[in-house]
């Protein structure tokens, strides 16, 4: 059994979310520069490479890339036996976010879901935990614009339907987003499990390496299709037409019930920012 | 690129078409969801706004809190689709046009139209590019409102894109 104080956790989340805040991570800034290099002109080339010049500002000057900073959420896979002690674990998850945002000048972003009264410091951040073998802690932090959020969709689609239907549910999805979650987006894509843990696995496949490929060949093969398929709709950069309206697709999966097959689509637009570490 | 001043002229206007690209100068004022939402209860009341619309040009932003010696801190355009309820009002009492991010309805491309306007699109994500185009910000209504109150900022060229023209053209058609 490994003793960790909750403070260390503190800790670690307030300098993950400052460095999250003010970079793209190296696969975000790869895709992008080649996004810029392959679009073949127009004012969707031109919007690209003005995101290249963005993050490189941003990060040359320390400032947030995006002024949506995000609803701050936090992926802990725990070591079964690691022993917490101190405060709660989302107090001191929320106490690092608390002081990142304050000291990095991130805009708060997080209220009542009716009043829409500011909670003020961007708390609670959103903390999903998994516990695993061994005895340490894996945190990824991502804040999570919601300009991508709020087009992102669940299909409870039937088990005939299957690839197809999958690849089909997942283009449709960036299409009914259109020009509004700022594409170019990376497309997080959970299919399987319960209408929870699908959403779950779309949030989880979107901290993968931006185009790396599931090692499952029949899943890798899904996240080719369809990402062709969403790059022949022609959307482009912000809505300007072009050839690039998304970065990547990337799908995890998990059992499933025989009468479904559930599929979520998180969709993440082209400031990708996430942190991990290991304690 | 084309250097526009706001308030544009007609002149201005009418020489702007869809998929244009512009440096603009000049005032715009932020406002989002919530400020949105507060502009209309006080028009539907009747009673006097805290700022002129006639004119003015609202940018859907909300910054990032300035850091020290900085004008603004990030500030990209937010989705204008949420304002889509709000926008043909704004612009039937002489709104002077709207910068945001991405398609608007078709409601609001004839509010634009009939009203002889212009939306412009920048480019969502380039939150740095833009804080260093704002020379000065003031909060000028719904300060309460945090990051979704309304500022004033003069802007140096502010790169966009006309997305709806005084024609009735899109970008996104």
């Amino acid at each position: 059994m490994r003793t960790i104080n909750t403070e260390e956790i503190e800790e670690l989340i307030y300098k993950m979310a400052l460095k999250a805040g003010v970079s793209l991570t190296d696969g975000a800034k790869a895709a992008l520069y080649d996004a810029a290099e392959r679009e073949e002109g127009g004012a969707a080339k031109f919007a690209l490479k003005k995101l290249c010049e963005n993050f490189e500002l941003a990060e040359r000057e320390n400032m947030p890339v995006c002024q949506d900073t995000g609803m701050a959420v936090v992926l802990m896979n725990i070591g079964q036996n690691v022993h917490l002690e101190g405060k709660l674990l989302q107090t001191a998850v929320d106490d690092g976010v608390r002081r990142a945002y304050a000291d990095g000048y991130f805009r708060k972003s997080v209220c009542d879901p009716l009043t829409r009264v500011n909670t003020g410091d961007n708390t609670p951040a959103a903390l999903h935990t998994e516990i695993v073998a061994g005895d340490k802690i894996e945190i990824t932090f991502m804040p999570k614009g919601f300009g991508s959020e709020n087009m992102s969709r669940v299909y409870m689609l039937k088990p005939a339907q299957g690839t197809d239907g999958i690849i089909d549910a997942i283009a449709e999805t960036v299409k009914i987003a259109g020009s509004r979650p700022c594409p170019p987006v990376i497309c997080g894509v959970g299919i399987g499990g319960s209408f929870d843990t699908c959403t779950y696995l779309a949030k989880r496949a979107l901290t993968r390496k931006t185009g790396s490929r599931n090692p499952r060949a029949d899943i890798a093969e899904i996240e080719e299709r369809a990402l062709e398929k969403i790059n022949a709709l022609g959307i482009g950069c912000q809505g300007f037409h072009g050839n690039i309206t998304a970065l990547a697709v990337m799908c995890e999966w998990a059992p499933t019930h025989i009468a479904g097959l559930p599929v979520a689509v998180n969709i993440q637009c082209h400031c990708m920012r996430a942190q991990t570490e290991v304690l | 690129m084309k250097k526009l001043n706001l308030p544009l002229t007609s002149k201005d206007v009418k020489e702007l078409k869809a998929g244009d690209s512009v440096l603009l100068n000049g005032v715009i004022l932020t406002a989002r969801d919530c400020a949105h939402k507060r502009i209309k209860e006080l028009m539907d009341r009747g009673e006097k706004l805290p700022f002129e619309i006639a004119n003015a040009y609202i940018y859907y932003a909300g910054p990032c809190p300035a850091k020290p010696k900085m004008a603004s801190g990030s500030c990209g355009p937010t989705t204008s689709a949420r304002m889509d309820s709000f926008a043909p009002a704004l612009l039937d009492a002489g709104l002077g046009g709207m910068i945001g991010k991405g398609e608007m309805s078709d409601e609001v491309r004839r509010a634009v139209a009939r009203n002889g306007k212009v939306y412009f699109a920048a480019i969502g994500g380039a939150g740095a590019l833009y804080a260093e185009c704002i020379k000065k910000s003031r909060c000028i209504a719904f300060d309460d409102l945090l990051s979704e109150a309304v500022f004033k900022l003069e802007v140096e060229n502010f790169p966009a894109v006309v997305a709806f023209d005084c024609r009735g053209g899109s970008i996104y058609d």
